[in-house]
């Protein structure tokens, strides 16, 4: 693992109107990383992967990625940076979201295809090989050429992690990626995760499986009200928490 | 025999003014639709209410009194078109502004997941609404759309008023001319036999759009 900030994020604030969402976020995630969010529902969790690769745009607070700011707070608001930069530096980011979101008029491997095509504007015969490499390394490969309405929850979840992979982005973005799962689903997403993990990928992941987070991540945060209540090691995090938010949150998750 | 064809030759003739009219005004009116419809979901308010207004004001009044009004009250002020071209001009409008409330509801009606995937795979709102929401859009809008289309082809009709011969005009005058009701049952089978053959191509679109679930 490189020592090398991949994503650095300081005194983030976020609201909904009257609602503070976000209230004063710092974080750093280095190359490689493998970062879990943990924290109830409602906690901003879902808010801050999402003002990462601006799903959502925050209002105050620096964020930094690859050496490149996407927003720079100036006088306690947050200066995002130009249209060119910013998809430059957006693109970075590859995202997999909690309802999947593959796009069921397009087969498995025109879903995977499509953004390099008109976003990179590759030509399909250049980026068929990867995306079929990409298809095998997911297990899906003979499912190339069905719809996704065709496949199973995990399947379509496996699908669209690839379909992110094809755009070859430095950083994974995960919102509770196996929320939206049959219990006896979520193990095939975890396992192609752990898979990208271990080809040192840099992630963060939104989740509520804790033995995922324990066991892949190399640090995890808790969040609760909009604020990072504790970080550490899953180890110091899991068998050692020092707040007493974390300890009933783990609690209940037990 | 010859009686027959004394009375299906002009009725075909008429038809034609028919056909063109109808196909015209679909080939205009979609793609007018579309846009009005994306004009509605701009962001800006300007843009927003003034096609407000137009949809307001081709829904909210007569179809005969558009044709009309295009026909007469222009002409008062200038602008005097030939007669296909008033015709064509107030169907297209009138049916644009159903076809855009049509096509609003079905790209409204498209999960907000699916511009957020566009846009995190680096997607523009132009590629994101070309190849991702506009091809799903049409999908759950074709049973609406064909709705509209066969009344488009009754509504043709509405240009005897214009005193241009289509299919319903043609047969009138002749019933008038030999006091004999056939041409009426003729020109209701050829408008039978058009919306038929429409029916059958929006079946074969909807089959074809089914190769998806969603």
């Amino acid at each position: 693992m490189g020592n090398d900030i991949m994503i650095q994020m300081k005194n983030i604030y976020k609201r909904f109107n009257e609602l503070e969402v976000l209230k004063g976020i710092d974080l750093e995630v280095r190359r490689g990383e493998v970062l879990a969010i943990i924290g109830p529902s409602g906690s901003g969790k879902s808010t801050l992967l999402r003002c990462l690769n601006r799903l959502e745009s925050i209002d105050c607070g620096t964020i930094e990625i690859e050496g490149d700011f996407l927003a720079r707070e100036e006088e306690g608001i947050a200066k995002y940076a130009d249209k060119i930069a910013s998809q430059r530096i957006l693109s970075r980011m590859g995202m997999v979201f909690q309802q999947f979101n593959l796009f069921p008029h397009m087969t498995v491997l025109e879903n995977l295809i499509e953004a390099p095509v008109q976003v990179k504007k590759m030509k399909p015969e250049q980026i068929i090989p990867t995306a079929e490499s990409l298809l095998d390394k997911v297990g899906l490969l003979a499912k190339k050429d069905v719809f996704p309405s065709r496949l199973s929850g995990g399947q379509q979840q496996r699908v669209a992690i690839a379909r992110a992979l094809a755009m070859n982005p430095d950083i994974m973005l995960f919102d509770e990626p196996t929320s939206a799962l049959d219990p006896e689903l979520t193990g095939e997403v975890l396992r192609t995760m752990r898979r990208l993990a271990q080809e040192h990928m840099t992630m963060i992941v939104v989740t509520h499986e804790m033995a995922f987070a324990r066991e892949v991540a190399h640090k995890v945060i808790f969040m609760a009200d909009g604020e990072i209540v504790e970080q550490g090691t899953p180890q110091e995090l899991f068998s050692n928490p020092q707040q007493a938010r974390t300890k009933a949150f783990l609690q209940n998750m037990l | 025999m010859e009686k027959l064809m004394v009375i299906v030759m002009p009725m075909l003739e008429g038809c034609e003014i028919t056909l063109q009219i109808f196909s015209l005004t679909l080939i205009m009116a979609l793609p007018l639709g579309l846009l009005a419809a994306m004009a509605k979901l701009s962001k800006f308010r300007l843009v927003r209410v003034l096609t407000d207004v137009y949809i307001w004001l081709m829904r909210g009044t007569p179809l005969m009194l558009q044709l009309l009004f295009v026909y007469f009250a222009l002409p008062l002020v200038g602008i005097r078109l030939p007669d296909i071209a008033a015709a064509l001009l107030a169907f297209t409008l009138n049916y644009a502004a159903y076809f855009a409330e049509i096509f609003r509801s079905g790209i409204q009606s498209i999960e907000r997941g699916q511009y957020e995937a566009a846009k995190t795979l680096g997607m523009t709102y132009m590629q994101t609404m070309r190849r991702i929401i506009i091809p799903q859009m049409v999908k759950r809008v074709l049973p609406p759309i064909s709705n509209e289309t066969i009344n488009l082809v009754k509504d043709t009709s509405l240009i005897y008023i214009l005193a241009m011969n289509d299919l319903l005009r043609v047969a009138r005058t002749i019933v008038q001319r030999e006091f004999d009701m056939t041409p009426f049952l003729i020109a209701a089978v050829f408008y039978l036999a058009m919306t038929f053959v429409l029916t059958w191509i929006f079946k074969k679109l909807e089959a074809h759009y089914a190769k998806y679930d969603e």
